[in-house]
């Protein structure tokens, strides 16, 4: 079977430990930690790629320079930011709910980091292929919602408490376009499973054959992943930083670490699901699927940066009037086309 | 996925569940009590896997653990905004009659678990179509077709009825 360059790596580090360790339990024990640390060195590094690139698009978009003292551009601007904020004092608000609070951010990590062992990064790279993929991925997104509310909830204050509400009805009125513009492409394949997604794409992009999913999927991954122009959750004009009000230093970092994992997983989401996913001419599969992922958050960033923040009943209408009917629509066109389509060949 | 199932596995998924299904009764804060619903869920949604149901594990991650508690714990917020503690206190009135109706209930599972010829034989889904997805999607769009769309009227019936009652009569 012909494997990119990700799986051949992985192939030969298994094969490594295993001429060291044997075909054993230790062995596959290795190999899973290893795969556990390749996550969080991934999401660890993109995170870090992206509040830089975050802030050098920002400058660049509302004309100005953005950071560019320390290091060569700036580059070493992020870690100067994580080393400040590990400095922090730890400021614990007198009346919340403590053990509440301290598990939020910790909690809140897991459905982040969970999601990305389904994402295939390359032909034959991917950590758990199962036959339920897309599916998996939308049941360990919506939990990221809970830990919003029990911390806006644990702490006690009226701003955190809105802003946890705002999520809920945010998250709950995202999902469901999400889901119905997935399921079009997921019609159109006739799988959950991620990898058969992306080998249906080897001819034509599903954002060719579903250009209206691929809208809905765009615009309500904005409202999933907490960004302007409906980044209402933590709308710092009206509810100072909604849930995350009452954290400081490494607790507020923790969530930081969170959404940007989640923006990276909406990124890789898109790709895999309308972009063709690692398949590219000439390239190895991995370098072109890091091209079109950071394509992709260059687009969110960019919407981020030119669009004005919506009111909350203007999301909620957007979400609930606008995408939800379309989404619908584009099932029921995908349903009769599909059903042409077999009758044709 | 194999199919014998790792006792240690089965044994700590099952004691999670029953614990964390005591904390939601003696818990005293409904919100924690609600909270350990999650996580009754999640150990239930692990038992599905256990047991190659892989498609019923997420959807009952998405459905039971991910919208459910959430409205549960929107609905304690919006009706009670004071102090959270003592919200979920037993109530003595009722006692006896869900005793009784839980007995009932637990003898009537007992009864149809232990005569297994009582459930449909088309269980073996895997065997079936290859794979859960597929499976459950022959036998709901085909073999039981009637019965899952009636039920998706019904829940959309309800879903009506319950934006009607939220909306309030138009008294004119």
């Amino acid at each position: 079977m012909h494997t990119g360059l990700l799986a051949s790596l992985a192939a030969f580090i298994t094969g490594l430990i295993e001429s060291l360790l044997g075909h054993g339990f230790a062995a596959q024990l290795i190999m899973v930690l290893l795969e556990i640390i390749a996550i969080f060195a991934v999401i660890s590094l993109a995170v870090i790629i992206q509040v830089y690139m975050e802030r050098r698009i920002c400058g660049f978009i509302q004309d100005r320079l953005g950071p560019n003292r320390v290091g060569p551009f700036g580059l070493l601007q992020t870690v100067a930011d994580m080393i400040k904020l590990m400095s922090k004092e730890d400021i614990v608000p007198e009346k919340a709910n403590r053990l509440l609070w301290g598990m939020t951010p910790m909690l809140l990590f897991i459905p982040a980091a969970l999601v990305y062992a389904v994402f295939p990064f390359d032909e034959g790279a991917i950590f758990a292929d199962i036959g339920i993929g897309v599916f998996f991925v939308m049941a360990i997104m919506s939990q990221g919602v809970l830990m919003f509310l029990i911390g806006g909830y644990a702490s006690e204050d009226k701003y955190s408490f809105m802003g946890a509400m705002r999520a809920v009805a945010q998250m709950l009125s995202s999902e469901i376009p999400i889901a119905f513009s997935i399921l079009a492409v997921v019609m159109v394949t006739g799988s959950l499973r991620m990898s058969d997604i992306v080998s249906a794409q080897t001819n034509v992009w599903f954002v060719c054959v579903q250009p209206l999913a691929f809208i809905i999927f765009i615009i309500a991954m904005l409202m999933e992943t907490n960004r302007t122009p409906f980044d209402l959750v933590e709308g710092e004009a009206e509810i100072i930083a909604g849930p995350f009000t009452e954290y400081s230093g490494m607790r507020w970092a923790l969530f930081f670490l969170a959404e940007y994992a989640n923006l990276l997983a909406a990124a890789i989401l898109t790709v895999t699901l309308f972009l063709g996913g690692w398949q590219g001419p000439f390239l190895p599969g991995i370098i072109w699927f890091i091209i079109k992922v950071l394509i992709v958050i260059f687009i969110f960033m960019w919407i981020r940066w030119t669009f004005p923040r919506t009111r909350i009943d203007q999301m909620m209408a957007l979400s609930w009037k606008v995408l939800l009917p379309l989404a619908l629509f584009n099932i029921m066109a995908t349903g009769i086309g599909i059903y042409i389509y077999k009758w044709i060949y | 996925m194999n199919n014998d199932l790792n006792p240690a596995l089965f044994y700590f998924l099952a004691a999670v569940m029953l614990l964390s299904a005591l904390a939601i009764v003696y818990c005293r804060n409904l919100v924690y009590s609600a909270l350990f619903m999650v996580v009754c869920f999640l150990s239930i949604a692990g038992l599905y896997a256990m047991i190659s149901a892989d498609f019923l594990a997420a959807v009952q991650i998405m459905v039971y653990a991910g919208t459910i508690v959430i409205l549960i714990v929107l609905c304690i917020m919006i009706t009670r905004r004071t102090t959270m503690e003592r919200t979920n206190m037993p109530e003595k009135k009722y006692i006896l009659r869900a005793s009784v109706l839980a007995g009932l209930l637990f003898f009537l599972l007992a009864y149809i678990f232990v005569n297994s010829e009582v459930l449909p034989t088309t269980n073996n889904i895997i065997a079936l179509s290859g794979d859960t997805v597929s499976g459950l999607a022959d036998l709901l769009l085909g073999h039981y077709m009637l019965a899952f769309e009636i039920a998706a009227v019904l829940l959309l019936a309800a879903m009506i009825g319950a934006v009607v009652l939220a909306k309030g009569a138009d008294e004119k």
